[in-house]
């Protein structure tokens, strides 16, 4: 299966050109980039592995697609995600996130149902390896 | 009781030449009452409504400022000598400015103002009561028009406001940097809870984040709500083992009495539904129960505005949108259809973008071509995630991004279940058109000029997308808005 979190999985996988286009964009916003990675994509999997902090005083994309050439040697059959944080008083949130690493295989994900009373299900996923 | 007001109060005691005379039993005009006060300058803790009135000929538009002032807080229609035993002065409305409004000669914005001590906290229903509950039948005028209110910060704090919110949701779904995805299911009548959560299903997978149920289904003799609901929660967790991401559908729990609504709201949480939805119709009340039930129970509220348009459209009568919103806004929302701009509803793009300004600002400046009369500062309340829904396609996509950025819910009912390939086929069109035209203005294209060339481009590679843009190349809703903003971009504001 294709995970389609983030904010481009519909599109094709995106190059490095248009990964750090993406980067100089967030970073025009005034927004902190990071990196992040996973072997378990599951949706209630909130905390995906840091690649170091979030690179408050990045200048340009460069810095990340170094950090993220690094991350891929290291974690090439993971899922990796690029970040981009906004400390704006109201939003002190994350204002983009896509991926930009799949493993070659993706897990997919088993639905269960616990059947209740009535006609009542309590569905659950569960990561489900290749 | 601020300063002012106190000022204003020992001032009318210190009168006291001419009060015997004020309160002689007998009828005065409103202006003679004291409400209209034309030096009165308002505090900072003080409600202000600016009103569109149309006054019978032969008002003048200062005495029929002050009888809405007057209606509108404590007056009646002749004078009651029981006004001594309070401090009417402060308790009294004050209009204090009349402008003519440009291009309506029988048109003028009164301003009015209102002491804080005149309203229960966290009472929209009280609210209402005092600023539209009494004024607008009243006979001195032909029509009346509440345009716009400000809130101080003292009453904007007695609300919770949306119990999720902007941000909040966000980091539930999991989902950033582009505008979220929903559609209508239809036929919004008929169809069977099993043929219903088929459409839920098809809708998701093919890459929604949203379905919704429409206004008017509740629990008919087609389907019944327990059935929609486990038919659409079936729908949605397979959505969400396929594709990895958080998904939902607006379980509509509008019904006839609270408790009824509490029951269904009770099962969508059993059933771990993340968001419920609610009619506009069900009235303040019961709106901030739902509010508060949501904010106990980690729901998102979506509202959807059935019914405004009987009282929004006219721009002679009745109350803005921009009201509306601000109301809900302190009731305490997550989801409020706020308009497209370019379907098939009602709404003129730049009024439009005043109400998105009104759910997601901190704070919403004055801005007279947007409506937006007064400043308002929302007070670290939540905000409020827009929904713009109705007659909108694929081939819209450049300019819905442009008029509204990322913080909206793009809702394509027929755009997405009327694709001639299938209600897959439709999801998909949409969400490769959104993150095409998000990727394009990330990387700088000018998209309200290029849209069309970058979906172009996108349909290259996705067949489901230049169906789409084939099927409704030319669709478009060109009608001239009736609600439009009148304004003097020279009327400075006090």
């Amino acid at each position: 299966m294709r995970v389609t979190q983030g904010t481009f999985s519909f599109l094709p996988d995106l190059t490095d050109e248009q990964i750090a286009r993406q980067v100089d964009y967030a970073l025009s916003q005034g927004w902190a980039v990071s990196i992040e990675h996973t072997d378990d994509a599951h949706p209630r999997n909130v905390y995906w592995e840091m690649w170091g902090m979030p690179m408050f005083d990045l200048k340009d994309a460069a810095g990340l697609m170094y950090e993220l050439a690094e991350c891929r040697k290291v974690f090439g059959d993971r899922y990796i995600k690029v970040n981009a944080f906004d400390s704006t008083l109201g939003f002190e949130t994350m204002r983009l996130s896509f991926i930009v690493n799949r493993p070659a295989v993706e897990p997919d994900f088993r639905l269960t149902r616990a059947e209740g009373p009535g006609r009542n299900v309590q569905y659950g996923l569960e990561t489900r390896r290749q | 009781m601020a300063k002012q007001a106190q000022d204003q109060a020992a001032a009318g005691q210190r009168t006291s030449g001419n009060t015997a005379k004020r309160y002689r039993a007998g009828v005065l005009k409103y202006k003679e009452m004291g409400y209209w006060v034309p030096d009165y300058e308002p505090s900072a803790t003080d409600l202000l409504a600016i009103f569109r009135i149309t006054p019978q000929e032969g008002v003048d538009p200062e005495e029929a400022a002050a009888a809405v002032a007057g209606e509108s807080s404590t007056a009646t229609w002749t004078v009651v000598w029981t006004d001594r035993l309070t401090a009417a002065e402060s308790y009294r409305a004050k209009a204090y400015r009349v402008d003519p409004v440009p291009g309506a000669p029988d048109q003028y914005f009164a301003w009015i103002a209102y002491d804080l001590a005149l309203f229960e906290e966290g009472s929209i229903a009280n609210l209402t009561a005092s600023i539209i509950g009494n004024v607008f039948g009243f006979k001195p005028l032909k029509a009346l028009r509440l345009e716009d209110m400000r809130f101080p910060l003292a009453y904007v704090k007695t609300f919770k406001g949306p119990p999720t919110g902007i941000v909040v949701e966000r980091e539930r779904l999991d989902k950033y940097g582009r505008p979220l995805l929903g559609a209508t299911i239809k036929p919004k009548l008929g169809l069977s809870g099993k043929n219903y959560g088929r459409v839920v299903y098809e809708a998701l997978t093919g890459g929604l984040d949203f379905t919704k149920d429409d206004e008017n289904i509740n629990s008919q003799p087609f389907m019944h709500w327990r059935d929609r609901f486990l038919f659409c929660m079936e729908a949605v967790n397979k959505a969400q083992s396929g594709s990895g991401e958080v998904k939902g559908h607006y379980l509509n729990v509008t019904a006839g009495t609270m408790e009824e609504m509490y029951r269904r709201a009770e099962f969508a949480r059993e059933l771990g539904s993340c968001i419920l939805m609610v009619d506009l119709v069900i009235g303040w009340t019961a709106i901030q129960s739902m509010s508060e039930w949501a904010r106990q129970n980690d729901m998102i509220l979506h509202m959807h505005r059935a019914g405004h348009g009987t009282y929004t459209r006219q721009k002679n009568h009745g109350i803005s949108f921009r009201v509306i919103a601000k109301w809900l806004r302190l009731a305490g929302v997550d989801h409020l259809h706020c308009g497209t701009a370019v379907g098939k509803l009602e709404g003129d793009p730049l009024q439009v973008q005043g109400f998105y300004n009104v759910c997601r600002d901190a704070v919403t400046r004055e801005d007279l071509p947007r409506g937006l009369f007064v400043e308002q500062d929302w007070a670290a309340l939540r905000k409020v995630m827009p929904v713009a829904s109705g007659g909108i396609h694929a081939g819209q996509m450049h300019q819905l991004l442009d008029l509204f950025g990322d913080d909206v819910v793009l809702q394509f009912g027929g755009g997405t279940i009327g694709h001639p390939m299938g209600v897959q086929a439709g999801a998909i069109a949409n969400r490769v058109a959104l993150e095409s035209m998000v990727l394009a203005r990330n990387e700088g294209r000018d998209i309200a000029n290029e849209g069309p060339e970058i979906l172009a481009a996108a349909a290259r590679d996705c067949k489901p997308l230049e169906a789409a843009l084939t099927t409704w190349k030319n669709v478009t809703f060109n009608y001239a808005s009736t609600d439009t903003s009148d304004f003097v971009p020279s009327v400075s504001v006090a």
